[in-house]
């Protein structure tokens, strides 16, 4: 007997402060008015889409010591923006990156718990982390955070959370007008927690909420990573696209669980991808090329090889050859606030790499960065798209994907009416909501019920 | 508007739980039960809306509810528990069209970095109603919830280490202000410029560090999130004594104050219009609130009567800080125009039971204070500061490099 289809999650990124968006297209509107994120929610959610995601940025990256001014700049506030989409949606998942360093679990857990409440309990919470010192700089405790102790810190964060989430059973509000009992315990929401970053006591008050606790996302491809994701997600972000990688990283993962005594379902692995579709796959291809210029101006090219060569490259000609002097292999200092700095821990290495990469294809400066940045995941038709989705999930190299597309906020409205219906003929998509919950879209359990089965066994 | 009124006043409600009486949750249109709902929420502010006041606030807490004002207690027979109120406002902003949104926030122990950006953003989903209560807390289990430092129990408010505490923690939630109003401040209006010419999608130079230093905290900037809508979102503080009239004087676009009769109205507001003078803020708007805790109904005996049903059952008189009127909206009209001529702006008024008191302000009230002339009859603009009689400010880092 053949293996029953997997079915496919799917969900939608908002691209906040990035080089994906195509800001300059006549058809990309606002990211930062909410007509713009209610038109994206709705669309996802017309799509039944498990969940719609926004990242988080805590300081403008900087580019030689001047703010960045290349890619799409500010970004609302996540808990703000979620709690408003939840007024005009209803059945949608709500995620959110919160960042663990600069924030505290009291406060943390109480703005979760009450987004669950005030979305009936569509809330999720992608948990990073950070430790620099540059972002640091907003922020009350500053730049205090050893690099070594960010997942330390990040694990107590969340497991001080989960308790404060925890402190709550449910049943205490009796509310009986008659009798005037309005707390069933006197003690409701009372914790302790005694750790190496928390030492924090007294009682949370936010009761318990209809998923008993947000869905837990995480991210990071460390080994660390990968084990705080096995241990406490419900799951992870991850980037790989190629269906080798995507199963190499798949089967990493799912067997990393059985150690923290979960089974395989409890964890699902979601990679980000982008897409361009068009009525035919040559089509596709031709747009995903212009798409790819529009993204990598002469000038991003230029300011992208100085995240590798952190040195000023303005004296150099995008159009023209890599340059001939060495990375300074010294401490950063050309760029801020940006992830990808860290994708390159090499930076001699790199540049000897992508050095011989142009001299083999006569590539110029901008050519290298488009052929070796980011890449279009998903190209093709509508059938095309849906069947490469497919096969990606079926053949365990994801659970499904995150799709960024680049435009806002329409760029998912082609998506939800050509490539969904095709899914969902093939009976690999929900063609409703079954439940209310975030939890119910992805088939996880209610912790409440994990508790009870733990109980039982 | 009538022109025998010279100034209309303003009028919010403060919304906090099923009412501001302990009992109140019990009366048969408390509806307890779903204070944990977004439906309960948004009907409340609904309602404020359809009675076209200018605002409502939104009470908060880093800790339950509390009998006693600086310790936690255990009791069951009362409300306990609440939901964010940043996160309320921003539920029901898309559901209002109106009406500003404001809810409380604590700094003594949140981050003005996220708060600047949350009211920020609450002004963009409420296309320009938005404003907040800044509030500290002096107690030690809320401290203790964070764990980052330890805040002394008060023995007595008048020891000179209780004036100490307080005068610290207001000046560091002077600070807050300053730092959130600065990040407001932080993108010039026209930052965003998408040039395509140039490949820039904003001009750098029209974003600024806010480089704050205070006791307390620094904050680097610029803020992640573009001046909102309004520039800078209302800022208001509830304020009963010299240090708070202090930091409504220096900081605040409103201050609620709890005067119990017009010659004490008259003191305060003088009191605090000569501390704005000398925080060298003579001449901008200064909005002061009288805040009133009411019960109201069509015959004062049964106003009364409501008054000692709910005492009864809360098991002794409810006190407040705040003057509670118990009467008819029509004598409560007297009292807010007596008020007005000592000098305050507008009115504050926290139901003492929400789904009665509320209506009646709603639907009792202000159509009293409209037959006077006294107030709207229909909303006449569409931001909070425009509301108000406020313009929308300039950009303090514009003007400064103009």
């Amino acid at each position: 007997m053949s293996k029953p289809l997997k079915q496919i999650h799917l969900a939608a990124h908002f691209p906040g402060v990035n080089n994906t968006t195509v800001w300059s297209d006549p058809k990309a509107g606002s990211h930062i008015e909410f007509s713009s994120f209610a038109h994206f929610a709705r669309t996802a959610e017309r799509a039944k889409f498990d969940f719609l995601f926004l990242a988080e940025g805590l300081r403008l990256r900087e580019q030689g010591g001047k703010i960045y001014d290349l890619d799409v700049v500010g970004r609302p506030d996540t808990f703000t923006v979620l709690a408003a989409l939840a007024a005009v949606t209803e059945h949608i998942g709500l995620t959110g990156t919160i960042n663990s360093t600069f924030n505290e679990p009291y406060e943390v857990a109480r703005q979760f718990a009450s987004l669950d409440h005030l979305s009936g309990g569509r809330s999720a919470w992608n948990v990073v982390t950070s430790w620099d010192a540059f972002t640091g700089e907003n922020f009350r405790r500053g730049g205090f955070l050893p690099q070594q102790e960010r997942y330390s810190r990040a694990k107590e964060f969340l497991a001080t959370a989960n308790e404060l989430f925890d402190s709550w059973h449910g049943d205490e509000i009796v509310a009986d007008q008659e009798t005037g009992t309005f707390l069933r315990d006197a003690r409701a929401g009372s914790f302790v927690h005694t750790g190496q970053h928390f030492d924090i006591h007294g009682r949370f008050n936010v009761p318990r909420s209809l998923q008993g606790r947000p869905v837990i996302f995480q991210a990071g491809d460390s080994d660390e990573g990968r084990e705080f994701a096995a241990s406490n997600a419900d799951a992870i972000f991850s980037r790989y696209t190629t269906l080798e990688a995507g199963q190499s990283f798949y089967r990493d993962v799912k067997h990393r669980l059985p150690k923290y005594g979960r089974s395989p379902d409890q964890l699902l692995i979601l990679p980000a991808a982008t897409f361009t579709l068009a009525d035919t796959d040559a089509e596709a291809e031709e747009l995903a090329k212009a798409v790819r210029r529009r993204q990598v101006s002469g000038a991003t090219a230029l300011k992208h090889l100085e995240f590798v060569w952190n040195r000023d490259l303005s004296a150099y000609d995008p159009d023209g050859p890599l340059p001939d002097i060495d990375p300074d292999v010294g401490d950063n200092h050309i760029s801020k606030g940006r992830a990808q700095v860290r994708m390159y821990r090499d930076p001699l290495a790199t540049a000897r790499e992508w050095r011989e990469l142009a001299a083999a294809h006569n590539w110029s400066i901008r050519d290298l960065v488009i052929e070796t940045g980011n890449r279009q995941n998903f190209i093709g038709s509508a059938e095309t798209i849906a069947r490469t989705i497919n096969e990606f999930v079926q053949a365990d190299a994801s659970d499904g994907f995150i799709l960024v597309p680049h435009i806002t906020p329409t760029g998912l409205d082609e998506f939800a009416d050509k490539v969904v219906p095709l899914l969902q003929e093939q009976g690999v998509f929900r063609t409703d909501y079954e439940g209310p919950t975030l939890r119910d879209h992805l088939g996880l359990a209610h912790p409440d019920d994990r508790r009870e089965e733990r109980a039982a066994s | 508007m009538s022109s025998t009124h010279p100034s209309p006043l303003h009028l919010a409600v403060a919304l906090d739980g099923t009412g501001w009486h302990p009992a109140s949750w019990r009366e048969p249109v408390a509806r307890p039960r779903d204070l944990f709902t977004a439906a309960y929420w948004a009907d409340l502010v609904a309602e404020a809306e359809r009675g076209l006041l200018d605002f409502v606030t939104i009470e908060d807490g880093l800790g339950p509810q509390s009998s006693h004002f600086l310790d936690p207690d255990e009791r069951t027979d009362q409300v306990r528990g609440r939901l964010d109120a940043v996160l309320i406002a921003s539920r029901v902003a898309p559901l209002t069209r109106h009406i500003g949104l404001v809810p409380t926030v604590v700094s003594t122990h949140t981050e003005p970095f996220h708060i600047s950006k949350a009211i920020a953003t609450l002004d963009y989903v409420s296309t320009g109603r938005a404003g907040l209560r800044v509030q500290i807390t002096a107690r030690p289990d809320e401290a203790a919830h964070f764990g980052r430092r330890t805040v002394p129990r008060i023995q007595a408010y008048d020891s000179p280490d209780a004036q100490e505490l307080v005068t610290d923690l207001f000046d560091e939630a002077a600070d807050f202000v300053e730092a959130v109003r600065r990040l407001w401040d932080s993108w010039e209006d026209d930052a965003e410029i998408r040039d395509a010419a140039t490949g820039r999608f904003i001009d750098r130079d029209k974003l600024h560090y806010i480089d704050f230093e205070g006791r307390h905290f620094n904050v680097k900037g610029p803020s992640i999130t573009p001046r909102p809508p309004q520039g800078q979102p209302i800022v208001s503080a509830l304020a009963h004594d010299s240090v708070p009239y202090r930091l409504v004087a220096r900081a605040a676009d409103i201050g609620y104050v709890t005067p119990h009769d017009a010659d004490e109205a008259r003191a305060i507001v003088a009191r605090i219009r000569a501390g704005q003078d000398a925080a060298g803020r003579a001449g901008e708007p200064l909005h002061v609130f009288g805040d009133l805790l009411v019960l109201l109904d069509d015959d004062p005996a049964a106003a009364t009567a409501r008054r000692e049903r709910l005492d009864a059952l809360a098991g002794q008189p409810y006190t407040s800080d705040a003057p509670i009127f118990t009467g008819t909206p029509c004598q409560l009209a007297d009292r807010l125009e007596e008020f007005q001529e000592a000098g305050l702006t507008g009115f504050r008024l926290r139901p003492a039971v929400a789904g009665h008191d509320l209506p009646a302000i709603t639907r009792g009230l202000v159509p009293e204070l409209q037959r006077r002339g006294a107030f709207r009859r229909a909303y006449e603009a569409d931001t909070l500061r425009r509301l108000l009689g406020l313009s929308r400010p300039a950009n303090r880092y514009a003007a400064a490099t103009a």
